[in-house]
């Protein structure tokens, strides 16, 4: 028998504290865990039990007023729904033709690097930024004014990053095997792309486009940078109208809340609302997504 | 024409053939490899390979891992430029056309020679739509045609009486034998003359490369077939003509009784009493 190394009496009397550490540290990692959700669970039930008694069919289809018993929040609704109008097809064009051209097309060397990384700081530039970009180049030099079209405009330029890397990242996981038997048999590269490779990568790339959908839906900062108000204005009827949207009626409301303490409650409902429709549009996604899904 | 005359002919187009070749089943050179040397960045993968490919036989190409075996086979259907680092020289001509030539459109090549992969790739859509995707890509719409083809195509694959009733099913529930054949009829459905297959049955049981290799036998009475294998018995069993390739290099290229019974070369006997590799 040769030497051993382990000493049964020594391994065993340190293995009870080895136990209790392993315990400990899942009791840290549940902690954390808990932590976000309970956080979530109290701004929840804050917000319902403030705002949901504000919901009635009156408030969803009212015009905007002063009075907070007669305000109603459709004007809102429109505009968010026409803001979406333009950043759907916006970034997925945009946001798709980029990820298509830098897996598929441009060839991977340092130029296709670069691009790919800034892209992705790109997803990391505080959305404010954004909104002085739009202001700079669709309100003020293109003249559009804070119309819809360059609310739309600066959201999808504010999403488009978050689509392009995961259309990018859905694209990268289509077996190379599958494109090889298309080419394999005489198919020209577009025929490979629209034929085997994007109806492959197309669950990826649409619960990416609309958790970027999501994250447009409830941004404020870049419409505050553009002058959107949250004034009474007639309801938008066309991309080229002004507009307010959720995010912003429920900032102004909180704001006045200190002129006027019903608004509180109303931006709770507004909130509700947000959360309502943010709650849909991820259904979507992940039933999307779960229709669409192949196995390789 | 006389027959003298076709006889001259014929003695040309063989005329690589050693005098071993029988002339009353004289075959026409499909592909015809000089001087093929070919790099990725700055290794050196086919070093100064010489080599033809008859129309109507099996042609097997063996040797250990990393050899260039499945590199070679790439370069016939130019699949090898899908890596962006490969450099080329020499020529490969197929029907009298050197493919290694910018010129030579690889649409054209990959639609006259047909490849079957190492892992059984089907598209995730039905059998049938696996089938007609070739013969669609290039511009056949007509429903009644494009039924026909995928019924010839099965046959001709033998998986047809398997898989007739279950047409609309998707080709991820086959067995991967099964998969593998239907990737050989999807192959069949665009009318090759050649086909290439890499290691087809490498990840198949014993009972699937039997079939598949039964097909073989079948196929080559249409279509010069050209097959990547590291399993010897099997080159033995379904090639008419071995190569054997070592570190880029054609070691010895003859016919497969003559490799495995009788090779000139030390290292051919090694690698398939295998003693390395």
């Amino acid at each position: 028998m040769t030497t051993k190394y382990m000493d049964a009496e020594l391994v065993g009397k340190r293995m009870s504290s080895r136990v209790r550490k392993n315990t400990g540290w899942k009791g840290l990692f549940f902690a954390s865990t808990l932590f976000g959700l309970v956080v979530l669970a109290v701004l929840l039930i804050r917000i319902f039990t403030q705002g949901i008694e504000y919901i009635n069919i009156d408030f969803l289809m009212n015009h905007l007023s002063t009075d907070a018993s007669r305000a109603g929040i459709m004007g809102a609704i429109l505009g968010t729904a026409w803001l979406m109008v333009v950043v759907i097809p916006v970034t997925m064009v945009i946001g798709v033709g980029t990820a298509i051209y830098l897996e598929l097309y441009a060839k991977k060397g340092k130029l296709q690097s670069f691009i790919a990384t800034n892209i992705s700081n790109l997803a990391g530039v505080p959305s404010i930024v954004y909104g002085l970009l739009g202001l700079t180049l669709f309100v003020r030099a293109l003249e559009f004014g804070n119309v819809i079209l360059a609310g739309g405009l600066t959201l999808a330029l504010l999403v488009l990053p978050i689509v392009i890397v995961a259309a990018q990242e859905a694209l990268r996981a289509v077996p190379g095997n599958l494109s090889e038997a298309s080419y394999g048999m005489g198919a020209t590269k577009w025929q490979t792309v629209r034929r085997i490779i994007l109806p492959a990568a197309l669950p990826g790339i649409l619960t990416g486009a609309i958790l970027a959908l999501s994250r447009a839906i409830g941004e404020t900062a870049p419409l505050t940078v553009l002058g959107i108000p949250a004034l009474l204005i007639p309801f938008p009827e066309g991309i080229f109208d002004t507009f307010t949207a959720l995010p912003m009626q429920i900032y102004y409301w909180t704001i006045d809340a200190s002129l006027v303490a019903e608004y509180a409650n109303l931006a709770a409902a507004t909130i509700i609302v947000l959360l309502v429709l943010l709650f849909l549009l991820n259904s979507i996604a992940i039933l999307i997504r779960n229709k669409f899904q192949q196995r390789y | 024409m006389s027959t003298v005359m076709t006889k001259a002919i014929n003695l040309k187009l063989v005329r690589n053939e050693n005098e071993r070749s029988e002339p009353e089943v004289q075959k026409e050179v499909v592909y015809d490899t000089k001087g093929l040397n070919l790099w990725y960045g700055e290794t050196h993968a086919l070093k100064n390979i010489n080599m033809d490919i008859k129309e109507k036989e099996v042609t097997a190409i063996i040797g250990p891992s990393g050899c260039g075996k499945s590199t070679y086979l790439k370069t016939l259907n130019r699949m090898v430029e899908l890596v962006p680092i490969v450099k080329t020289s020499g020529q490969i001509t197929y029907k009298g056309k050197n493919i290694l030539d910018k010129s030579f459109r690889v649409e054209d090549l990959r639609t006259q020679v047909g490849m079957v992969f190492q892992k059984a790739n089907p598209f995730p859509k039905s059998i049938y739509e696996n089938i007609a995707y070739g013969p669609k890509i290039h511009g056949i719409k007509n429903k009644k045609i494009l039924d026909e083809i995928v019924e010839n195509s099965l046959r001709g694959a033998f998986i047809w009486d398997e898989l007739k009733d279950r047409l609309n099913d998707n080709a991820y529930g086959l067995s991967g034998g099964q998969q593998q054949r239907l990737c050989i009829a999807r192959c069949l459905a665009v009318e090759p003359n050649v086909i290439l297959m890499d290691e087809p049955t490498s990840a198949l049981d014993p009972k699937s490369t039997l079939r598949i290799e039964e097909l073989v036998q079948e196929l080559k009475k249409d279509y010069a077939i050209v097959i990547v294998t590291h399993n010897m018995q099997q080159a033995a069993r379904i090639s008419d003509k071995t190569a054997f390739f070592l570190n880029g290099e054609i070691i010895e290229y003859d016919k497969t009784d003559h490799i495995f019974n009788n090779p000139a070369d030390e290292r051919t006997g090694d690698y398939i009493s295998g003693r390395f590799g």
